[in-house]
């Protein structure tokens, strides 16, 4: 069944803050095979001209996903989530995360589709730090591929 | 920030160093406990074939991980990232072999845009397939 067009553009309320530490950014580095010293090394971050070690690119969608989850979730939507699959995803960076940045997620929908019976969802997270300055924005395509005929 | 290549010494076809990346189960694994995403399709071939895969396969966000080394390895900074998009067309299947399977990142500069920054057009490959699509960078250069 297609979802309730009614959900463009709800926004859900921002989540807790997630606390960026130097060890899980080391960690995500080094998963990704990652060997810039920028993640974690401070020194060697200071010398970028930052305060701290930053984030690879892609370490937030950690954080954007898990508050993409409340929409995903939402019991109202209806999405099935175990037909679901990532279609595309893009960042948009006012500044790399750094260890140390508690940052709340604003995720909105932003577009709800339906083609050849599959749902695609489009969902918008604003991502701040906690002085409330905007550091990245992320957009995460999910597709709820159709249901097999009965 | 501070990017090591210079936007006046940039043109549009400038080709940025490839780069192959191998990916085995234990990369997948060691993936799924730094990102957090413990879908067991990315580590349970039951579960991957009870789904309709052909296999284990990778994260996308995994290969999207990779694929952007390409342009930070070259610029230096990986601040220097303005933006980043990618569309997952195929995935990357995973055999539990010794070997894994080989993501194969290339790109090229697509267009010089204003405020010294360019756009990277990369393509990822594996096991002959196209994995990402409209797979963009936008990166401020010095």
């Amino acid at each position: 069944m297609a979802l309730d067009q009614s959900f463009v553009g709800r926004t859900y309320p921002p989540t807790a803050p997630y606390e960026v530490g130097r060890e899980k950014i080391r960690e995500f580095a080094e998963a990704v095979g990652e060997t810039n010293p920028v993640y974690t090394d401070p020194e060697a971050a200071k010398a970028f001209g930052y305060s701290d070690v930053i984030a690879p690119p892609t370490f937030v969608f950690s954080i954007t996903f898990r508050a993409a989850a409340q929409v995903v979730e939402d019991p109202q939507l209806g999405l099935d989530y175990s037909r679901v699959v990532h279609g595309d995803q893009k960042f948009a960076y006012v500044r790399p995360v750094r260890a140390g940045d508690r940052l709340t997620v604003t995720s909105t929908i932003e577009a709800i589709k339906s083609l050849a019976g599959n749902d695609v969802l489009d969902i918008r997270g604003e991502v701040h730090d906690e002085a409330g300055e905007h550091v990245v924005t992320a957009w995460t395509k999910l597709v709820a591929r159709a249901a097999e005929e009965a | 920030m501070t990017a090591k290549i210079a936007y006046d010494e940039i043109e549009v076809g400038t080709v940025l160093p490839a780069q192959t990346f191998p990916v085995t189960r234990a990369t997948l694994v060691r993936y799924a406990g730094a990102s957090g995403d413990f879908n067991p399709i990315h580590w349970n071939e039951k579960f991957a074939k009870e789904v309709g895969l052909p296999d284990v396969i990778a994260h996308g966000m995994f290969t999207m991980a990779e694929a952007i080394r390409v342009v930070t390895d070259w610029v230096g900074d990986p601040g220097a990232v303005v933006e980043y998009g990618v569309r997952f067309t195929k995935p990357v299947v995973v055999p539990n072999d010794d070997q894994g399977a080989l993501i194969e990142v290339s790109g090229k500069i697509g267009a010089k845009l204003d405020d010294n920054t360019v756009r990277v057009d990369l393509t990822a490959m594996s096991a002959g397939q196209k994995v990402l699509g409209m797979s963009r960078a936008v990166v401020r250069l010095a």
